[in-house]
């Protein structure tokens, strides 16, 4: 019994020490995104070197940041209008040649629609099976994720040599800014992607914070009844610092964009409050906020599935109640 | 004129309240209501509307899975799909199959077919990973557009608006591509009684993983499935006075 255990922690000290982390970094307008500093704390706790690759059309600020990133020995950068719009198409080969120079054992990825549509591809083309959005690392090749909307936790043994995967941000702190990393050049290629272009982005302009970093977070469900009714759940977030989120249900409906999507199709976010107005509480969105540290609830029907996560609950008319938490805050 | 394939997998109902197994080996699927995979549906529709619109020819529904994923191919054919692919794969190894065997044939049939396009849904609901499409993309060397909320042929392509963190975003492709259809792309229609009867005539090829050479050794291993942390019981409280003295004593607001 004590001889098995003392030969599997040699065996981890032994895979500590040939471990190296590639992060794949995610970025716009200047500014490093903070899942990105979450995956590095991820690629830490898998043992061995993280190095970060910063792609993009100008990226000198963000690799600065990325080599700041405590745990970050080492950034490699590679700039050019190829990496406009971030395609999947042209940072697959980039990836491609720095793992080939590199070996790396490990690609990491924040779990956002930027790591979830390159890392699957970059695994692809190295025949190996990606793991998406784990939640916590047991050991350098066993990862746990949610299944089924969150209603299962997965407990995973990869058996691939290179282990290709997404973070769930808000399972891993961000990794502080006190490192000082070393900025090299990438390998360069011909990273120009003759398949796809990038045309425009639309982007939701808001003053508030973005879903997935925020504190407080005030969500609107079918409930509300109009896109209108959301300017109370605004003023409420406005007054709070909040973010203000959505159920798929108020988003199909037009009330909301749907960047404010919360759930399993839409954003995971784990706030220190989550206000949920007018949403039932089905699976699906369930799935996406039912680790906030602290949940309310204001549904008139007091059988609503969200009572059954919420830690307090008014069982109200929210054009009645919210109204009056605008006036008393 | 081009062909579409379109990839549907047969998942636990969205609706089920799902159960994970005493041994801890993976959830309960025996007797539960299952159907297609909410995404799949939505490419299935995105396909025969393309169809409809005279810019496909041809829509083939392919599923990989045990006996039951006909039963998904059917919903297809209804839907509108011409014809059905069923790539069988039972018992342990489908409990271990995993979007990289999935891309794999895939992309092997995209080529056997001659397809111009893939379409797929962005993510299963059971496994949750979010991949095949990507993958089959890759192993193809074609362009991929994923979280697809609007697809337009145009002369030499595709324009396809994406669902991405902060908003929408506008990509140009070549053609043949792959597209992962997210919630807003479309409302599928419901198969009718007519359409249902007229699949039950439609053809399903039945082909085995290794009649198109690909490999189905597992990549993984399951450790253990478990229940999610049960969150401890709260309090329905008696108005906004109480909840936000509550939630100030508590430190969330000021």
């Amino acid at each position: 019994m004590f001889a098995r255990y003392s030969s599997s922690i040699a065996r981890s000290v032994q895979l500590r020490r040939f471990q190296s982390t590639l992060v794949l970094a995610e970025h716009s307008n200047d500014v490093l995104n903070p899942v990105t500093a979450s995956a590095v704390t991820a690629a830490k706790r898998l043992g061995g070197d993280v190095t970060v690759l910063v792609a993009g059309t100008k990226v000198g600020p963000v690799a600065e940041a990325a080599a700041k990133l405590d745990g970050v020995a080492k950034v490699l950068v590679a700039e050019g209008d190829v990496f406009k719009g971030l395609l999947a198409e042209s940072v697959t080969p980039l990836v491609l040649a720095t793992q080939n120079q590199f070996k790396f054992t490990h690609i990491v990825a924040g779990a956002s629609a930027f790591g979830k549509a390159v890392l699957p591809r970059i695994a692809a083309k190295l025949d190996v099976s990606p793991v998406s959005d784990i939640i916590d690392i047991k050991s350098a090749d066993t990862f746990v994720r949610t299944i089924y909307a969150g209603n299962a936790i997965q407990t995973i043994k990869s058996k691939d040599p290179v282990k290709v995967i997404t973070v769930r941000g808000t399972n891993f702190e961000p990794a502080a800014s006190s490192g000082s990393g070393t900025v090299e050049k990438a390998p360069e290629g011909d990273f120009k992607s003759v398949s796809t272009e990038f045309v425009s982005q639309e982007l939701t302009k808001s003053d508030r914070p973005s879903l997935t970093a925020a504190k407080i977070i005030v969500s609107g469900g079918r409930g509300m009844k109009s896109g209108d009714n959301f300017e109370m759940l605004y003023d409420l977030a406005d007054k709070w610092g909040a973010a203000v989120g959505a159920s798929r249900a108020a988003v199909d409906a037009g009330f909301v964009p749907n960047d404010l999507q919360i759930g399993q199709t839409g954003k995971i976010v784990a706030p220190e409050l989550y206000v949920a107005v007018g949403i039932s509480g089905a699976i699906q969105h369930l799935a996406g906020m039912k680790d906030s540290k602290t949940i309310v609830a204001i549904n008139k029907d007091p059988e609503a599935p969200i009572f059954q996560v919420a830690d307090y609950g008014l069982v109200a008319d929210l054009f009645k109640v919210v109204p009056e938490m605008n006036e008393k805050c | 004129m081009s062909r579409v394939l379109v990839g549907v997998k047969r998942v636990i109902d969205y609706a089920v309240k799902i159960r994970v197994k005493p041994d801890k080996s993976g959830v309960v699927t025996e007797g539960v209501k299952h159907s297609m995979n909410p995404f799949d549906e939505i490419a299935v529709e995105e396909a025969v509307k393309m169809k409809e619109k005279k810019l496909a020819s041809e829509v083939v529904a392919v599923s990989v899975g045990p006996a039951q994923a006909q039963e998904v191919l059917r919903t297809a054919l209804a839907m509108g799909a011409d014809r059905g692919i069923h790539i069988e794969v039972t018992g342990k190894d489908y409990d271990l199959l995993q979007p990289i065997h999935v891309s794999k044939i895939l992309a092997k049939l995209a080529q056997d077919e001659k397809a111009d396009l893939v379409i797929l849904g962005k993510q299963a609901i059971d496994d949750d990973c979010n991949q095949t499409a990507q993958m089959t993309a890759a192993l193809l060397d074609w362009p991929q557009a994923t979280y697809a909320s609007k697809v337009e042929k145009t002369a030499d392509g595709l324009t396809v608006v994406r669902e991405i963190d902060g908003g929408l975003e506008t990509i140009k492709t070549t053609v043949p591509a792959v597209i992962s259809a997210d919630l807003r792309l479309n409302t599928p229609r419901y198969a009718t009684l007519p359409n249902i009867m007229k699949a039950k005539k439609k053809p399903i090829k039945k082909v085995a993983p290794k009649d198109l050479g690909v490999d189905t050794t597992p990549r993984i291993e399951i450790v253990s499935v478990e229940d999610p942390p049960v969150r401890q019981a709260g309090s329905i409280l008696p108005d906004v006075d109480t909840l936000l003295g509550k939630l100030r004593d508590g430190g969330h607001i000021k």
